[in-house]
């Protein structure tokens, strides 16, 4: 029987042989598929045994931070104000990714940033476990929860930005989420209500401030003024007007929005912006601008390229304007022109800032755990879409639109308010869209802003002026 | 020497284990590697007065893996409670599994010094053979007629339950039946291997000889498939066949095992819904990895995530995978102690089934022979289909892992397994006259003996 059983040895042996084979497979060569793989909670766990940074605001209130638990998963991730800063901080989930600020400056959060190195190597050293750093925002807690407020449950986003610098001062879409319960340690309950909130119609992940563009209506005349001013026209020079204007090669009339406005046959540039006449601006782009120059204009102020501040944006866009009836709708932001609320406080940016547009961000530094500096905002500039001279003028015909025209409701009492309205067909059936783009400007301060309201329809766009004015005041401090 | 070593080992591990785990070594750390050492230690010296010749590396290698089991459960234990409180989980806490652990192994370890003591020399098992035979088969049948309150844990019926105690019957069986079957065989191996006819040129023995034993075996198959323990079929089934082949030395029967085999794993296949779902599982356990995958998918990640070195005892999570502590403690294992170390468990596994199986072939008498056989295969069956399964090598059947699963049938069912195949060694390695010498050169492979002159308690 000895021959049999040393021929069972060398099965066991066998057997045990394709086991080693099988380890060295999962453990080498898979190994790195298994431990990244989506499934694995190990990775998320070993995180959450630390403390992660904080996202803070310019005055130091935080918007997210972590609690312990005393759990599996230490750490909590929670954000006291819920869905007001929903699309700047982002959620932080344990299975289903991360996204915001928590996402594109994870690196410090979580303390694998090779700036916190130091403090990590320390931390082993003296075995404390070190959290990850904090990043503060330039968002303005003010003006950010004026705007939350204003837009309120409808559908819209407002952007506000330093003109001077860039910062951005406020981001808010709405309707929003609440990042908590994304980001709760319960993944059951989190995936809850993702799927809740992926399916509700209403879209509240969906960042419209920066990631959907919509027509910029009469907001777009701002920027076919620059480029008749770019062209050598004045505030003061008289363009055709009139009741109706049917361009060339086309039986569609384009009409004011109301008779009264700019019936005489010459008006000035700047009467034509502040009572935002439609004739007057499609006439002057189909016959003294032409697409190339308008396009041109609208490149310069940012349309066709994405903002990375860091949070990513989608591009605006001019669509095709070849066709001089096509040109003629362009020029009042309808056709297939289409902006990013962030776009248009861009826009206003520009022209505040002397024709020097900023670009635009929103960390204003990161700190290690012990609250040093390790990076600071440095601003700088992103276009020119303007001399200065230029861009003053323009100022001079927007701050006409609040004094005297459209934009009445945006003003802010001693303070010097410019700006534009604008109101965008939204497509057959729907309401129409209501936009305001301005800025507003007191001593060295300077502050561009957007307000957009998705389908307001009747009245929106005043709403959003009067909304504008609101957050310019809170950004400035001052009552209106 | 070994055993201290193998003490040594597990007071590190056990240290290594709360560093990781709570980030501070507490002053328990010590408890339970002293206690199992001290239940080892007893069992050492008892063999070393009643089975003096006993191969020396087979113990410590079991107390090795027995003592990492305990060690490893008391981590899982820490792994459930929350972070904070985990310095302060007292050792001998009531909800843990540790504790249990402990208590089996010394009730095992008992049973083995037990057995030892009163089984002087092993051929008299073969007495209490048909006993045997028949204790295996009720064992095994027991939970099947048992109502399933009482025997079924997870969809599987092979449990009795009285109070807070659990017993798996069939652990137990395999040893008897083993025994029995060694008997069997070696009485009927003559005619078995040589009385045959031959059918398309393999030789199949006459049925009145082989009769007993396979409608034992047929039996429990039937009974094991009829308690969703495939697993355990599956051992029975890899026993039987290498213990025919072993008494009759006719390759035949491993060609007619396998062709059997793969009939009856087809047969099943269509029949039983649980198998189905364990294959599906193990093609792609990927394709519903948070639902009936999730088991396999953990286990697969959690030896992924160890790599070569591992975690680090203590820095993993394996309560990630459910079942941790039982079917798949090895992934347990393989996140944090990697590669290297599972390899070098995997070879205490084999060490003793090399060593069981030299045992066999070293051994005078048939029965014997055929024992230790039997047992060292079977040990070495059940770890590869475990291992296997956590592997994704084979589909998964739920299975104890010897000596390191938590569990009592488990764990007294292998010290048992362990007790005859020390008694066997025993036997096979004590010098021809019979009486205990205080020569050791009949031993042919005497330069791996630690028992020298003078060294004997």
């Amino acid at each position: 029987m000895n021959a049999p059983l040393s021929r069972v040895g060398i099965v066991v042996l066998v057997l045990f042989g394709l086991i080693f084979v099988n380890l060295n497979y999962i453990q080498v060569f898979k190994a790195d598929d298994y431990r990244n793989s989506p499934y694995n909670g190990r990775v998320q766990l070993d995180e959450y045994n630390k403390e992660r940074g904080q996202i803070t605001l310019a005055g130091g209130v935080s918007i997210a931070k972590s609690v312990d638990t005393g759990g599996d998963l230490r750490y909590q991730r929670t954000y006291p104000f819920g869905p007001a800063y929903a699309f700047v901080s982002g959620y932080k989930a344990v299975y289903l990714g991360s996204d915001g600020i928590e996402h594109s400056e994870n690196d410090i959060l979580s303390g694998k940033s090779s700036e916190l190195f130091v403090n990590r190597l320390t931390g082993m050293l003296t075995g404390r476990n070190t959290g990850g750093g904090s990043v503060q925002l330039t968002i303005n807690q003010k003006a950010q929860e004026a705007a939350f407020a204003g837009l309120g449950n409808r559908k819209g986003a407002v952007v506000a930005i330093d003109a001077t610098t860039g910062a951005l001062l406020t981001v808010v879409s709405t309707p929003s989420f609440d990042p908590s319960p994304l980001s709760g340690n319960d993944t059951a309950a989190a995936n809850t209500a993702f799927q809740q909130y992926n399916k509700d119609p209403a879209q509240p992940m969906l960042n419209r401030a920066f990631m959907n563009n919509y027509p910029p209506g009469s907001t777009f005349k701002v920027v076919v003024s620059a480029a008749a001013l770019a062209k050598g026209l004045t505030p003061d020079t008289n363009i055709t007007a009139g009741p109706g204007y049917q361009p060339p090669q086309t039986e569609h009339v384009i009409k004011n929005d109301n008779p009264s406005i700019c019936p005489q046959d010459q008006v000035t540039m700047k009467s034509a912006l502040t009572q935002s006449c439609n004739t007057g601006f499609a006439r002057l782009a189909v016959e003294q601008i032409g697409a190339e120059k308008l396009r041109e204009q609208a490149q310069a102020f940012g349309f066709e390229t994405e903002y990375t501040t860091p949070l990513k944006s989608a591009k605006s866009e001019t669509g095709p304007m070849g066709d001089p009836a096509v040109l003629a709708g362009s020029a009042i932001g309808q056709q297939s022109v289409k902006m990013t609320p962030l776009q248009g406080a861009m826009i206003a940016a520009g022209v505040i800032n002397g024709g020097t547009q900023m670009r635009p961000y929103l960390v204003a530094q990161t700190q290690a755990p012990d609250l040093s500096v390790l990076d600071k905002a440095d601003p700088s500039v992103l276009n020119r879409p303007m001399t200065p001279a230029n861009a003053k003028g323009l100022e001079d015909m927007m701050v006409s639109v609040v004094e005297n025209g459209t934009g009445g409701k945006a003003k802010i009492k001693n303070i010097r308010v410019g700006g534009k309205t604008g109101t965008a067909e939204a497509g057959t059936g729907n309401p129409e869209h209501g936009w305001f783009i301005g800025f507003a400007t007191q001593g060295n301060q300077k502050i561009a802003v957007a307000v957009f309201l998705e389908n307001a329809g009747e009245g929106g766009s005043g709403e959003a002026t009067k909304l504008a004015g609101n957050v310019l005041a809170a950004a400035l401090g001052v009552g209106r | 020497m070994l055993l201290l070593a193998v003490i040594g080992i597990l007071f590190a591990f056990s240290a290594a284990t709360e560093a990781g785990a709570i980030q501070k070594i507490t002053g328990d750390f010590w408890v339970l590697p002293a206690m199992i050492s001290a239940v080892l230690l007893l069992a050492h010296i008892v063999v070393r007065f009643v089975a003096p010749y006993a191969d020396p590396a087979i113990l410590p290698c079991v107390a090795l893996l027995n003592g990492l089991g305990v060690v490893f459960i008391r981590r899982l234990d820490l792994g459930e409670v929350k972070l904070r409180q985990r310095a302060n989980l007292p050792v001998f806490s009531s909800d843990g599994q540790a504790v249990k652990q402990v208590i089996w192994t010394l009730v095992a370890v008992g049973l083995f010094t037990g057995l030892l003591i009163l089984v002087r020399d092993h051929k008299s098992i073969s007495r209490y053979a048909y006993t045997l035979g028949l204790a295996g088969l009720v064992l095994v049948a027991l939970p099947a007629v048992l109502p399933a309150s009482v025997s079924e844990v997870n969809g599987a019926k092979l449990w009795i339950k009285l109070g807070p105690l659990s017993f798996q019957p069939g652990e137990f069986a395999k040893v008897a039946l083993l025994a029995f079957f060694a008997y069997y065989l070696v009485r009927k191996r003559e005619v078995l291997s040589l009385a045959s006819r031959r059918i398309m040129g393999i030789d199949f023995p006459r049925g009145r000889d082989l009769g007993p034993v396979l409608t034992v075996w047929l039996f429990s198959m039937l009974v094991l498939v009829f308690e969703q323990d495939l697993g355990t079929a599956l051992m029975y089934f890899g026993m039987f066949v290498v213990m025919l082949y072993v008494a009759t030395e006719r390759v035949s029967w491993i060609l007619i095992g396998l062709g059997t085999f793969i009939g009856g794993a087809v047969l099943a296949h269509t029949f039983i819904s649980r198998l189905q779902l364990r294959v599906e599982i193990w093609l792609d356990p990927f394709s519903d990895a948070r639902g009936k995958g999730y088991q396999l998918v953990q286990s697969l990640l959690g030896f992924g995530t160890g790599g070569l070195f591992g975690t680090g005892p203590g820095g993993g999570q394996p309560g990630i995978i459910p079942e941790a502590h039982n079917d798949f403690i090895t992934a347990g294992f393989g996140e944090e102690i990697g590669l290297f170390g599972v390899t070098a468990m995997l070879c205490l596994y084999l060490t003793i089934v090399i060593r069981g199986l030299r045992t066999a072939v070293g051994v005078r008498d048939s029965f014997g022979k055929l024992l230790a056989g039997g047992l060292s295969f079977t040990l070495g069956l059940q770890v590869f289909v475990i291992v296997g399964g956590v592997t994704k090598l084979i589909p998964l059947t739920g299975q104890t892992t010897p000596f390191l699963s938590a569990g009592g049938s488990s764990l007294m069912a292998n010290w048992i397994l362990i007790a005859l195949l020390i008694r066997i060694s025993d036997a096979a390695r004590r010098p021809e006259t019979g009486q205990p010498s205080k020569q050791p050169a009949m031993l042919h492979d005497a330069h791996t003996e630690i028992i020298r002159p003078g060294s004997k308690p």
